[in-house]
């Protein structure tokens, strides 16, 4: 199968990079990555028996969070596992990276496939489980083909399968595509997709812990976690640590996009400047003026450019401005962009990703997108912010899901740090972005 | 016991409950829509999200479990705003199209939105159209009211067992929809009409007849299976216009089955009889009731006279109330005789005399959901018991091992752990070898019944039953209907009592336990004919109660020579069918829904009821008629003012009937066994929606796939070997009748078999339910 070469920058990546460092594009093959140091945390746990309990204590200590969106402490979650439950468990990875702005695990997919089997191994190893399943979004086709190359790659060395390196443990690991739909990277819509159901999220409790994929223990955690796990185990939670910020700890993988002169991934340490990470990026695309950012996915709120550039990128950091670091997707906005238009865009996602099972979701996000698509249309009304404000409260912490937040959250956020430009397509029924922009 | 408090008033509730259930305890309403006490909770609609104190946001008290010290405000200013926000939400892609909407004064949405929702809309924006669906001639959609609650979607998968709707799209797009071309085809699809919240769900018969406010609410007690299901009819101007179930969870739960909420119909029909009528010179005439009863009552004592009381006999079905079945045996015992019988489908009356009481179900309806381990022999279960099939369904799914002896294997929708699936004349010896195999598992000596080496399938129902702690093994109609069915019986108790299981039937209709009862049978005293004896051998007068002749009988081509035969025939309706063709004189009687009477259900559950609108026209409760007949024949004991005193003369004061019940046989030998016939055996099963006189007159069930005409189903090995082809049809001989139907392949029939269906009048010129047959190809052109 020829893959198509896409674009590769590797100097886009941070000196500290930890999970895409060395990283050329075509470097992704088991011999590459075994030639990187890959697999020794994987060898150095078997051979040392290292006891689960300890390899979860690391990872507790070393306070990496979750990397798909709500960074929620790994370690802690895996330490729900009920690992002496006797029947099937599982762990899923979930590689439906559907967030609008986020394409860190695509790359990471594609380009260094063999760090995510071997984090999904150790998690297998530490939380007593042998069947795992990786969720891949169903728009990166070319990405499923190659990480089964690489998983094929992975059992023929004896990483994967019955008695793994003599050690006496076994770990299965499957492939899955999705088939593009955004709520099947909800952790229960994955689930539900992966059973072979419509992609719709559960009531919790129960968790995925308790009751997961066909109602055993899960744990579900996401691609580029997976990935940071086998330097943890090599290099020790304290030096992951020490590359973020306490509590935050280690590297994240960065995906900038829009009026950037570099778009791409970016692998930096918590806790770097937003100031920083933008140069990273060349800057701003043409010299233009930065006007507003949004630093986690489109889910997040969105920040006017006088917060986000005093703002450091890590979870606690960013949540003290006033959003959410969520997956890392940065969209950077300059003065050319409109906020309606832009909240548009925003609101028309989330009416059409809804999965409809819930009443303030599946209503609400329509009404949402068909009040601001009148605004940007030019008729509105004045009382329509005020609705929109009061129509996202009704929705958000109401569904079952995070969905409902996710559409909620922006709308909330684009008029409160925007109001005026809202307000402007109101009473002039056009853009106060000036044309020659 | 967790401690929480609601709404300030503290209380004890079990672990595991939800905040829903507490509140229900504790009489506090919280509102709700997808919320379904039966059904798997879906927490989709959000309505019923309450204030929890530490929990940030509102949670859905039907799904959030209750932890110990948790304070719960369902009404306070942050659960009112939830409830209201999600209100708004159900309402804004609403039609607010009440007026003419069918569901209009008894809707949960119209209802709940007096109290949650606002008096104008903020929404301007266009409103959501959703094109509707063809779900089949019970139900009606209307499907831009649905709010998406997946409550009918859930009655699909939990309790149907199949999922015929559906909800497909996402967001705004998702829609409740049937699989491509599909309707809703279960027995028990009426139930999503009670369960729509909204008006997206309603009934297609009832559609746009009445208002809800229009309609008295009296109850009643369903006729058409054993369970008798308890009923709530609604009349309209002295019209049933509906049937909806009164919840009893020892009985129907909160279901019903489509035959027993449709069937109502039936009632209505044109074929009512509405005025006596008497054949004079061989043309009808309507007369007074005088003159036609006392007709009868001349015509019997010419014929009691002439050739002896026993040229006289009364068939009843067991359909008729307790009172009436009563009634019409002491009529005819005292014209001093015993020729009374109400077992019309049945053939094999050897168990007569030998019983220890009423056959019975042998527990209580509840707790068959309890057993784990049960044998049926001889039923189609969905059809003849959907309620209980529904139970079974339950159970098999919290372990039940449930396993069949059928001559036909019908997809049940729940797992069936064993099959034993042979030609009817097999079923007994397929019987004898589990009870061998069940001996030989039990390590007890071998029965004395003779018994080939069990095949395989016997050895794992066998195996299955005694691995069972609490077992039941149960005769369906097909077992009762089966011309060994006093062997089946024996057999099935020495199973029974071989493996500790409990022993019963799955009784056919509203008063097969009550026409024992109420001694409606030949063997009181004096004793007399059973129901095949007298028609074997025809009388010179009949009293018909209830009966159409070539359709509620053993075998319908005696059946109709015999009443053609005979001197006198009076036929009790509520309809004028096919008996002007043979009856003499027409007496319009009142069905269960005109009458006051009783039914005892299956399970010996004594069930009363009043007529719910008065007699049609001229017709009269068949319990007066019978006490007007008795006294113009001069019989004593016939001087009764309502039908509670019949009542009292029979069950006395109390209304328990234990003592009556009983399964036993007192002369256990099981009888020789029949030799296997060589040829082909029919299979005549009774159809849903045929069994009875109302239902087959319900105009929308039998526009429904269970009610199509007959067709002759076979295995493929004798679809070939007969030579049929695609569109051939099939010539059916049985005795001097015949019969051309359609031909299907049912890979579930064993070889040797033509499964023809009986009570339809396409094979009413056939003979018996069972029995030799031989078949012929009809090639498509010579049609």
């Amino acid at each position: 199968m020829g893959l198509p070469t896409p674009p590769f920058s590797p100097g886009l990546f941070g000196p500290e990079a930890i999970i895409m460092g060395g990283l050329t594009g075509l470097n992704w093959r088991l011999k590459d990555y075994e030639a990187r140091g890959g697999y020794a945390a994987l060898r150095k746990i078997l051979s040392e028996k290292t006891p689960p309990d300890q390899l979860i204590g690391e990872i507790k200590k070393s306070a990496l969070r979750g990397r798909g969106g709500a960074g929620f402490p790994t370690g802690l979650k895996w330490s729900f596992m009920p690992r002496q439950f006797p029947g099937a468990k599982y762990i899923v990875c979930n590689s439906d990276e559907g967030e609008p702005g986020t394409f860190k695990d695509r790359d990471l997919l594609r380009y260094n496939p063999h760090i995510v089997i071997e984090g999904l191994i150790i998690a297998g190893y530490a939380m007593s489980t042998h069947v795992a399943y990786n969720y891949i979004h169903g728009e990166i086709w070319d990405v499923y083909e190659r990480f089964e190359e690489a998983l094929e790659e992975a059992r023929a060395a004896g990483y994967v399968g019955k008695n793994i390196l003599a050690s006496g443990f076994d770990f299965e690991l499957h492939n899955h595509h999705g088939y593009g739909a955004y709520i099947c990277g909800e952790e229960t819509g994955l689930l539900e997709s992966l059973e072979g159901k419509k992609g719709m999220p559960r009531f919790k409790p129960p968790f995925p812990a308790s009751y997961g994929l066909y109602g055993k223990p899960t744990t579900i955690n996401n691609t580029e976690t997976f990935a940071a796990v086998p330097w943890i185990v090599v290099n020790g939670a304290e030096a992951f640590l020490g590359l973020g910020k306490p509590n935050n700890g280690g590297t994240k993988i960065f995906s900038v996009s829009g009026d950037v002169e570099r778009p791409g991934n970016f692998e930096v340490r918590l806790g770097t400047p937003f100031a920083k990470l933008l140069e990273m990026a060349g800057g701003m695309r043409g010299g233009r003026k930065l006007k507003a950012c949004i630093p986690g996915g489109s889910s997040m709120p969105v920040l006017p450019a006088e917060i986000i550039m005093k703002t450091d990128m890590d979870y606690d950091s960013i949540a003290k401005a006033g959003s959410m670091l969520g997956s890392g997707a940065v969209i950077i906005m300059d003065e050319t962009r409109c906020m309606v238009r832009s909240l548009l865009r925003l609101s028309y996602f989330y009416f059409e990703e809804s999965c409809g099972q819930c009443t303030p979701c599946r209503e609400g996000t329509g009404w949402l997108y068909r009040m601001v698509d009148r605004i940007e249309r030019g008729r509105g009304k004045p009382e329509d912010l005020d609705l929109l404000n009061n129509v996202s409260d009704n929705i958000a912490g109401r569904t079952i899901c995070a969905l409902g937040d996710a559409a909620a959250l922006p709308v909330k956020s684009f008029i409160k740090h925007f109001r005026e430009e809202f307000v402007h397509h109101i009473e002039h029924k056009k853009c106060l972005v000036p044309d020659y922009l | 016991m967790l401690e929480i408090e609601i709404n300030g008033k503290q209380m004890e509730v079990a672990d595991g409950v939800t905040i829903m259930d507490a509140a229900n305890q504790a009489g506090i309403y919280i509102p709700h829509f997808c919320y379904h006490p039966k059904l798997s909770i879906a927490a989709n609609c959000r309505m019923c999200l309450v204030q929890v104190e530490k929990a940030p946001k509102p949670l859905p008290a039907c799904a959030t479990p209750v932890m110990n010290g948790m304070k719960v405000q369902t009404h306070s200013p942050q659960a009112v705003d939830a409830q209201k926000g999600v209100m708004e939400f159900l309402l804004i892609n609403h039609p607010l199209d009440c007026p003419i909407c069918d569901q209009g004064g008894e809707c949960q949405l119209q209802d709940l939105a007096v109290g949650y929702g606002a008096s104008g809309s903020r929404y301007e924006e266009p409103k959501r159209v959703v094109t509707n669906k063809n779900l089949g001639p019970l139900i009606s959609t209307d499907m831009t009211r649905c709010i998406h609650c997946t409550r009918c979607v859930r009655f699909g998968q939990e309790i149907a067992g199949i999922m015929e709707l559906g909800m497909i799209g996402r967001g705004e797009h998702a829609e409740i929809i049937t699989f491509v071309g599909k309707t809703v085809d279960s027995e028990l699809s009426g139930n999503v009409i009670d369960l729509c919240p909204v008006g997206a769900l309603t009934s297609k018969p009832f559609r746009y007849t009445a208002r809800p406010w229009e309609l008295t609410r009296r109850p009643s007690i369903s006729p058409h299976c054993g369970l008798g299901s308890n009923l709530t009819v609604h009349v309209k101007q002295n019209r049933v216009m509906r049937v909806l179930p009164r919840a009893n969870d020892a009985i129907n739960e909160c279901w019903l089955s489509d035959k027993d909420r449709f069937s109502y119909e039936g009632l209505n029909s044109e074929e009512r009889l509405a005025r006596p009528m008497l054949k004079r010179a061989g043309t009808w005439e309507e007369v007074e009731w005088e003159v036609a009863l006392r007709f009868v009552a001349e015509e019997l004592r010419r014929i009691s006279a002439q050739h002896g009381a026993g040229a006289v006999g009364a068939l009843a079905t067991p359909y008729q109330t307790l009172e009436e079945l009563y009634l019409l045996q002491k009529l005819i015992r005292g014209l001093g005789t015993g020729n009374v019988d109400f077992r019309l489908r049945q053939s094999d009356f050897g168990a007569d005399g030998r019983l220890s009481g009423a056959p019975w179900l042998g527990m209580k309806i509840a707790d068959m959901g309890k057993l784990d381990r049960v044998l049926v022999i001889g039923s189609n279960l969905r059809h003849d018991h959907p309620l209980l099939a529904h139970r079974l369904r339950q159970a098999t799914k919290r372990g039940l091992q449930l396993s069949l002896i059928n001559p036909f294997d019908d997809d049940l929708l729940m797992r069936v752990a064993h099959k034993g699936t042979v030609v009817p004349s097999a079923m007994p010896g397929m019987v004898a070898a589990v009870l061998k195999a069940a001996a030989e598992a039990k390590d007890a000596a071998p029965p004395a019944t003779p018994g080939a080496d069990a095949p395989d399938a016997a050895r794992a129902i066998a195996e299955s039953l005694v691995s069972g702690k609490s077992i039941g093994v149960f005769l369906g109609n097909l077992a009762q209907h089966h011309p060994d069915a006093s062997r089946l019986h024996a057999l099935g108790i020495a199973l029974a009592e071989l493996t500790g299981a409990r022993f019963g039937f799955l009784g056919e209709a509203a008063n097969s336990v009550g026409g024992y009862v109420a001694g409606c049978v030949p063997f009181g005293s004096p004793s007399g004919l059973n129901a095949r004896a007298m028609l074997q051998k025809p009388l010179k007068a009949y009293l018909l109660l209830g009966v159409e002749a070539e359709l509620d009988t053993y075998d319908a081509g005696e059946t109709m020579a015999a009443m053609k035969s005979a001197e006198l025939v009076v036929a009790m309706s509520p309809y004028q069918h096919r008996a002007v063709e043979y009856a003499h004189v027409l007496l319009p009687i009142g069905p269960f829904t005109e009458t006051a009477g009783t039914f005892i259900s299956t399970e010996g559950a004594v069930q009363s009821f009043n007529g719910v609108v008065h007699p049609l026209g001229e017709t009269r409760p068949a319990w007066k008629v019978m006490r007007v007949l008795g006294n113009l024949l001069g019989l004593p004991g016939f001087k009764y003012n309502t039908a509670d005193d019949v009542r009292r003369e029979v069950l006395g004061t109390e209304s328990n009937v234990g003592s009556r019940l009983g399964n036993d046989l007192s002369a256990r030998g099981s009888g020789a066994e029949n030799a296997r016939k060589a040829g082909l055996e029919r299979l005549g099963e009774v159809p849903i929606y045929a069994a009875d006189a109302i239902v087959r007159r319900a105009r929308s069930l039998q526009q429904t796939r269970d009610a199509a005409r007959p067709v002759a189903r076979m295995s493929r090995a004798l679809y070939e070997r007969l030579a049929l082809r695609e569109g051939d049809s099939l010539r059916v001989r049985q005795g001097a009748g015949e019969a051309v139907v359609s031909v299907a392949v049912d890979n579930g029939m064993p070889a040797d078999c033509i499964r023809l269906a009986a009570a339809l009048p396409e094979t009413a010129a056939l003979g018996a339910m069972f029995g030799e047959v031989t078949a012929e190809r009809v090639a498509q052109q010579e049609r």
